[in-house]
C-alpha cells in the first residue's frame, strides 16, 4: 500500500495517449482504463487511484470500497481491525429466487473478499485515536444485518470506553431482508449504543457517501454530532424510484443529492474527498480537550475487554 | 390472489395473516382508546411544521394511570384513510412522537405505543423534511427514555416507520398483527424480482407473531380466537388486560420518581436490544485485539 499522502498529492494530468502501455493503442482493457460515468474522460486507473478515486477532469466521486475509504482516512499503518472474526448466520433458513442466504453469503465473500459488510476498528486521524466503522458496498449493497449491528455497536462501546470519538463512513441499499427482523432491530440496536456513548460526552461524526438509504439512514448514520457528505452522493430514506412510482410525481432536479440535503438543512456540511482527511481532523482537534492525550496513554495499557 | 378473508383457523398462512393485519375494519388505534381509556385528551403538532394523523399521541387514563399514548392512526374508509394517509406517518408525525415521549418522561408517564402502519411515507415532502433524520432522532430518544415504555403491534408493523414507535421495554404482538422488516411485496420485487410472490416472501420473511416471539424480539402474543375485526371488543380487552400487566409489572421494577429505578430501566432497555441478532464468533484471535499498535504490549 502506498504512503497515503501520495493519494492527495496532485501530480500532472495523465493524457491516456502518453500511456507507455503499448496495449493501449489497441483497446482500453478494464483494469487500466476507466471511463468517468459523469464526464466521459477516460482516466488510468493509477491516476484514480492517485486521486483518491475521484475524477481529475470534472470531480466525480467513484464509490471506494471499506480498505480503501480506511486508507485514505487514517495515519498511515495506523490502522487495526476489530471484530473480524464476527461472522453472519441465517437465521431464518431463508431462501429466494435466487437460492439460499447461506449460499448467497459464500458467494459475496468469496466475491468481495469481505467477511461481512462493515469493517470496525482502531486508527488514528492526525494522531488522534477514534474508534472507525466503514461499510462496504459491495456486499450485498452494504445492507445491514446482524453482524454489520454487531460490530458497529462493539465499535461504539470501544469508543465510549476509550473516551475516543467514534467516526463512521456509510453507504447502504437499507436493511438486510434475508435477516427479516432481525436486520430492522440493528436500527434500535446501533442507536442505542450511540445514546450511551451520547452519554458519555464521546462525539461521533458521521459521513454519508453514495449511495446511503433506508434502515442506515434512518438509524445510526442520521443520529451523529456532525454529519458529513460527500459531493453528489445519493442519501434519503426511500429509494428514488419508489418515491416516483408511489408519488406518480417528476423528482425535482438534484432531489437526494448531498447538495440537497445540505440545503434541506439535513446535512452539516459537503466535504470533497480530497479535503475530507483534513476536516475531520480539523474537527477532532475541537473536540479533544486538553490533556487528553495522556489520558489516552495511560488508558491504553488496559487494553480492550473482550467479548 | 384471493381477497377473502381466512378465518382463524389451526393453520394460517403467513400471507393469511397479512391480509389479517391489513383488514379495513380491524380495530384501529382509536377504537383502543374508545375501549380502554377514559380521559383522553390528543396532543397535536411538532411544533415545526405541522400535524401528522396518521400518527396520533396524547395522555389517557390506562389501568388507573395516567399514561402517554402514541398510535398510527389508519382509516376505515377511503375518505378517512386519505386524511390519515393509510397510517404512514411523515416526518412531522414521527417529530412529534418524540415530542409527546419527551413529554411523557419529563412527568414521568409511561409510553405506551400502538403500532399499525404500512411504513413511513416515501414522500417527495418527507425526504425534503427529513423523513430518515425523523425516524432516527425518534429511535435515539426512545432507546433511552427515563419512563417504562410498552410497544404492541396490533396490526400492520411496517419496517422503520414502525419501529420508530417501538424501541420499548416490552414489545407485545397481536396473533395476528406482523412485525417485517420489509412489506412481503417489496420482499418478493427486489429479491423474487416478482411482487406478485409476495405470499411466498412472507412466509420466508418470517414475519408473524409467533415467530417473532420465538426470535425472542416480541416478549408476548396476544391471542385472538377470532381474528380481531370480527369480534373488537375481545381482541382490544385482551390487548388491555397485556398492557396493564406489562406496565404493572415494570412500575415495581422501576419505580416512578426514582432516578436510580430509571437508570436501571435504561440499562435493561440497552441489554434488551443489545442482544438481539445472530451472529457467529470464530475465535477471538481473529478480531485482532492483541495485535493493536495503539496498544502497548
Amino acid at each position: 500500500m502506498p504512503a497515503m499522502r501520495d493519494f492527495f498529492q496532485r501530480r500532472g494530468k495523465f493524457r491516456p495517449e502518453e500511456a507507455d502501455d503499448d496495449r493501449a493503442d489497441h483497446h482500453i482493457p478494464e483494469d487500466l482504463w476507466i471511463k468517468c460515468p459523469k464526464c466521459g474522460e477516460l482516466i488510468y486507473s493509477r491516476e484514480l487511484a492517485r486521486e483518491g478515486r475521484v475524477c481529475p477532469k470534472c470531480a466525480y466521486h467513484f464509490r471506494l470500497r471499506a480498505r480503501q475509504r480506511i486508507a485514505q482516512l487514517v495515519d498511515p499503518g495506523s490502522f487495526v481491525e476489530w471484530h473480524a472474526g464476527v461472522r453472519p448466520q441465517d437465521p431464518l433458513a431463508f431462501a429466494d429466487a435466487s437460492g439460499t442466504y447461506d449460499r448467497k453469503l459464500e458467494q459475496t465473500q468469496s466475491k468481495s473478499g469481505e467477511q461481512e459488510a462493515l469493517i470496525v476498528g482502531r486508527g488514528a486521524i492526525d494522531d488522534i485515536p477514534v474508534s472507525l466503522a466503514v461499510s462496504d458496498f459491495e456486499f450485498l449493497g452494504a445492507s445491514m444485518g446482524s453482524v454489520f449491528g454487531e460490530k458497529l455497536v462493539r465499535a461504539i462501546e470501544l469508543a465510549a470506553e476509550h473516551a475516543e470519538p467514534l467516526i463512521t463512513v456509510s453507504s447502504s441499499g437499507g436493511a438486510r431482508m434475508h435477516e427479516g427482523l432481525f436486520s430492522l432491530m440493528q436500527m434500535a440496536k446501533t442507536v442505542a449504543a450511540l445514546a450511551r456513548l451520547g452519554r458519555a460526552g464521546v462525539p461521533h461524526i458521521a459521513i454519508l457517501t453514495d449511495p446511503c438509504y433506508g434502515g442506515v439512514t434512518a438509524s445510526y448514520a442520521t443520529v451523529a454530532d456532525v454529519i458529513i457528505a460527500e459531493p453528489g452522493a445519493l442519501i434519503g430514506f426511500a429509494g428514488p424510484r419508489v418515491v416516483e412510482q408511489i408519488t406518480r410525481q417528476k423528482l425535482p432536479d438534484g432531489f437526494q443529492t448531498a447538495e440537497f440535503l445540505l440545503e434541506h438543512g439535513m446535512i452539516d456540511m459537503i466535504v470533497p474527498r480530497p479535503e475530507l482527511r483534513e476536516t475531520i481532523g480539523t474537527l477532532l482537534h475541537h473536540y479533544a480537550r486538553p490533556g487528553d492525550r495522556d489520558r489516552a496513554a495511560e488508558r491504553a495499557p488496559l487494553a480492550v475487554s473482550h467479548e | 390472489m384471493s381477497n377473502q378473508t381466512p378465518r382463524s383457523a389451526p393453520a394460517l398462512s403467513a400471507w393469511d395473516r397479512v391480509k389479517l393485519a391489513r383488514h379495513a375494519e380491524r380495530p384501529h388505534t382509536l377504537d383502543y382508546l374508545r375501549e380502554l381509556a377514559r380521559d383522553w385528551v390528543e396532543l397535536h403538532g411538532d411544533r415545526a411544521f405541522g400535524d401528522d394523523r396518521a400518527l396520533i399521541g396524547g395522555l389517557a387514563t390506562l389501568g388507573g394511570e395516567t399514561v402517554m399514548v402514541l398510535g398510527h392512526q389508519k382509516g376505515t374508509d377511503t375518505k378517512e384513510n386519505l386524511a390519515r394517509n393509510f397510517g404512514m406517518a411523515r416526518p412531522e408525525g414521527y417529530r412529534k412522537a418524540e415530542r409527546l415521549m419527551r413529554h411523557a418522561e419529563k412527568f414521568g408517564f409511561p409510553v405506551v405505543a400502538l403500532i399499525d402502519t404500512p411504513g413511513a411515507e416515501p414522500g417527495i415532502g418527507s425526504e425534503e423534511r427529513g423523513q430518515a433524520t425523523a425516524i432516527a432522532e425518534s429511535l435515539l430518544t426512545m432507546a433511552d427514555l427515563g419512563t417504562p415504555t410498552v410497544a404492541v403491534v396490533i396490526g400492520e408493523g411496517g419496517s422503520g416507520g414502525a419501529l420508530a414507535i417501538g424501541v420499548a421495554d416490552r414489545i407485545l404482538m397481536l396473533e395476528n398483527a406482523i412485525y417485517a422488516v420489509a412489506s412481503p411485496e417489496a420482499c418478493a420485487a427486489i429479491l423474487w424480482k416478482d411482487a406478485g410472490r409476495a405470499p411466498e416472501a412472507a412466509e420466508t420473511m418470517r414475519i408473524t407473531a409467533a415467530d417473532l416471539a420465538g426470535f425472542g424480539i416480541v416478549d408476548e402474543v396476544i391471542p385472538e380466537p377470532a381474528p380481531a375485526h370480527e369480534r373488537p371488543e375481545e381482541a382490544i380487552r385482551a390487548a388491555g388486560e397485556a398492557i396493564g400487566r406489562h406496565l404493572a409489572d415494570l412500575r415495581r421494577e422501576f419505580p416512578a420518581g426514582n432516578p436510580e429505578a430509571m437508570e436501571r430501566l435504561r440499562a435493561a432497555r440497552y441489554e434488551r436490544f443489545r442482544r438481539i441478532g445472530a451472529w457467529r464468533e470464530a475465535s477471538p484471535a481473529a478480531n485482532g485485539l492483541e495485535s493493536d499498535p495503539l496498544l502497548p504490549r
